[in-house]
């Protein structure tokens, strides 16, 4: 009899549940002027914990992501009913008025078990104003249950096990609203990086099975049109062993340098664009003596020395966590070894000057 | 003025001041996020004002609105430390158009001292920054780095310490810089792929070169060329060069006074340059490969004249400058050329080198066949080289508002 009225009572409760669906991503607080104070004003979880997207909210990943100092991403993408992505052969797709990009940055207790004790540190939200894009960092409180916005940034200790399982303490930095600009720039004016149709061309674990990204986009109604799959670019896996090395390699300096290093970024002063539409080989750092890199240079000569990891600044930068040397110069406090080692294999096989 | 329009003009003001806030920083606990915050709600005609008094950062500051003054208390008592700095290229990054920093100290960055990048209308205003161990590798780059920025204002700042060049000018348009000092650092001041820039009454002392106007290859602008160099003093520049290898400053002789590569119309008059031991006025031609089609490499239509030029050249720091200050008598001239005429692109002789006017004389031309061959260096010893009176950059006019800010 009570086992009976338990299932009743289940019944009961699921009903109130399909007649009261959980109330959609709040258009009027993605458009706010004044962006909320909590992340939960968004309503794009259906949950305090934001673990669970609401309707409409899509996880995606991208084939070669930046490099965060180890941390897991998890990235969604919201538009507004019934508003589509155009199409873009290069650049990110032109994501309409109302689009929200979230992603949450998380650390597991031990890198080495990612799926596992995870903490959500910070989700940021890149938000297409009417005026423009914004970036708003939202840095998640102890007990894990709000995210408040910290336009100012922040720097968190952050107590991991690494990878190699000895207790590490990683110096997170949130950045501040400018320094998200630093890297989502485009001649001054802030805009995405990642949803790029060559960086999303690859397939993601749906619950409700694997699909390509960019098959599931149009699917679900995101993606307004484009070229049959076939025909889409496609960003190398930086990790995926079956690619050639210099697409991973060059996929990685694009995921990892390129959002500044090319013609409109912030680094565009530099004259060293590492961004994968780049095709010139001296432009690309091959032979390129640094400008403005002062002791950023660790006294060597050019950015790529090809056959010689040891004599390419690009290398040294990479390896070094001290500011005014280290790059990229926001976003890292540790070295990515697995990422260094990539480009050292790259640049030892690139065939030396005579 | 009778009663009425003056109590008008009075209400004017005052509703003009109202639209204008200020907002103050004190130093103390939070200072990073209080400052950085203030950077941020800042609107366009506020003011961030910082209280006299030592801040310490922990990491990069930036500005991103336009119209906004950032004002200490004065270059000695508004201290932003940046020693225990984290992270970000530099100490403070500047976006934004129309925005002046003035009055205030930075100190010890991790890179660049003060950088604006694609800014318009940037004045830098009584300014010191300093790296304050002194010359040392580990120094930032650059102090004050205004780059790809039209109309910069750069005046009464101090710049000491740094690993490049202390007051470094790139890739810029309409450029004036007055009243300042730089010293102990590589280079004082560098104007590099730039167009129209005044540089006077600045001393630039204990560097390891004065001033410097170069154009490199490989970069968005290039094409650098007038340059009016004029009032200075740029006297004893002997610090030993510590710039990191790689950086084209590390290829400046320790003791140069003025040194001029791959640029044009560049005008040296009316300085007092003295007691620098490599040169005192240099003028050379860019000596690596490039391979860019648009950039040209060497010194052209070059004026040195009028200039009160002291003892420099007796222990020149660079290759083959020891041999060839003793084959004139054991003082290198007023005047160093190396004398590369052929275009390397072209391999033809380039006539805008034939439009010099080197009246400082004697000068030494290296007649080197190429840049950097010194061996093939065949030199000759001339009173002064070039007749003609080359016409003299304008005078660079910033926008009024902006002019008014300087002294």
């Amino acid at each position: 009899m009570i086992r009976r009225l338990r299932i009743g009572l289940a019944a009961v409760c699921a009903a109130g549940l399909l007649g009261a669906a959980p109330a959609p991503v709040a258009l009027d607080a993605v458009l706010a002027d004044t962006p909320p104070p909590t992340l939960s004003a968004y309503r794009l979880f259906l949950d305090a914990q934001g673990r669970r997207p609401n309707a409409g909210v899509t996880p995606y990943a991208l084939n070669t992501p930046l490099f965060s100092d180890y941390a897991e991403k998890f990235r969604y993408v919201w538009l507004p009913p019934d508003a589509k992505a155009g199409w873009r052969d290069r650049g990110v797709l032109d994501l309409p008025v109302g689009a929200v990009l979230a992603k949450t940055f998380a650390y597991p207790a031990d890198l080495r078990r990612p799926d596992q004790k995870l903490r959500f540190i910070e989700t940021r939200l890149l938000i297409h104003k009417p005026t423009g894009w914004v970036a708003l960092p939202y840095v998640w409180n102890a007990d894990q249950t709000e995210a408040v916005l910290k336009r100012a940034g922040a720097r968190l200790d952050i107590d991991v096990t690494d990878q190699h399982g000895a207790s590490a303490t990683i110096d997170y930095a949130v950045p501040n609203a400018n320094q998200c600009k630093t890297c989502h720039s485009l001649m001054g004016e802030m805009a995405p990086i990642g949803p790029k149709a060559r960086n999303l061309n690859g397939e993601f674990a749906y619950p409700d099975g694997r699909e390509n990204q960019i098959t599931h986009w149009r699917r679900v109604g995101l993606l307004a049109s484009g070229p049959a799959l076939a025909a889409v670019p496609r960003t190398a896996r930086w990790d995926d062993r079956k690619a050639p090395l210099a697409d991973r390699a060059r996929a990685y300096l694009d995921g990892n340098c390129g959002h500044c290093h090319n013609p409109q970024g912030m680094a565009r002063t530099s004259g060293l664009f590492l961004d994968l539409e780049e095709t010139d080989p001296s432009v690309q750092g091959l032979g390129k003596r640094p400008v403005a890199a002062g002791r950023g240079s660790g006294d060597l000569e050019v950015a790529i020395d090809p056959g010689h990891p040891e004599r390419s600044i690009i290398v040294y930068r990479m390896e070094s966590r001290e500011p005014g040397v280290m790059m990229p110069e926001l976003g890292r406090s540790l070295v990515h070894e697995e990422g260094v080692a990539l480009v050292r294999a790259y640049i030892a096989a690139l065939p030396r000057e005579p | 003025m009778n009663r009425w329009a003056l109590m008008t003009t009075i209400a004017v003001f005052a509703a003009g001041q109202a639209e204008a806030r200020s907002l103050e920083i004190a130093p103390g606990d939070g200072a990073q996020e209080r400052l950085q915050t203030a950077l941020l709600d800042a609107k366009p005609g506020d003011e961030v004002v910082l209280a006299a008094g030592r801040y310490v950062m922990d990491d990069g500051l930036s500005l991103d609105v336009d119209g906004v003054t950032v004002r200490g208390a004065g270059q000695d008592k508004t201290v932003l430390s940046f020693a225990g700095q984290k992270g970000a290229g530099e100490g403070l990054l500047i976006t934004s158009d129309r925005v002046t920093v003035r009055d205030l100290a930075v100190e010890d960055t991790k890179g660049d001292g003060i950088k604006a990048l694609g800014t318009d209308q940037i004045s830098f205003l009584n300014l010191r920054v300093e790296w304050t161990r002194g010359p040392d590798e580990k120094n930032g780059a650059y102090g004050v780095y205004p780059v790809s920025s039209t109309n910069v204002l750069i005046d009464r700042v101090t710049v000491r310490g740094a690993s490049d060049a202390g007051i470094y000018v790139g890739q810029s348009r309409n450029i004036v810089l007055k009243n300042s000092t730089a010293e102990f650092n590589v280079a004082g001041i560098e104007i590099e792929n730039s167009m129209n820039a005044d540089v006077f009454d600045n001393v630039a002392t204990h560097n390891a070169g004065g001033v410097l106007v170069f154009d490199l290859p490989g970069l968005p602008q290039m094409g650098g060329h007038s340059t009016r160099v004029f009032r200075n003093r740029i006297v004893q520049n002997d610090t030993p060069n510590f710039a990191p290898k790689g950086n084209i400053v590390a290829s400046v002789p320790t003791g140069t006074g003025v040194m001029v590569m791959a640029n044009r119309d560049v005008h040296v008059f009316d300085n007092d340059i003295d007691a620098n031991q490599s040169a005192a006025v240099l003028l050379v031609a860019y000596q690596k490969t490039f391979t860019d089609p648009n950039y040209n490499p060497l010194p052209r239509a070059i004026a040195v004249t009028g200039n009160r030029i002291g003892r420099n050249g007796w222990a020149p720091q660079f290759p083959g400058g020891a041999e060839l200050a003793a084959a004139v008598g054991g003082v290198l001239p007023p005047i160093v050329w190396d004398g590369v005429v052929t275009d390397p692109r072209t391999g033809a002789i380039s006539p805008e080198t034939g439009r010099m006017s080197l009246a400082d004389g004697p000068v030494l031309n290296l007649r080197l066949p190429a840049a950097g061959a010194m061996d093939k260096a065949n030199p000759d010893l001339a009173p002064k080289i070039g007749d003609a009176v080359l016409p003299q950059p304008a005078e660079v006019k910033l926008p009024a508002a902006q002019a008014a800010l300087g002294s």
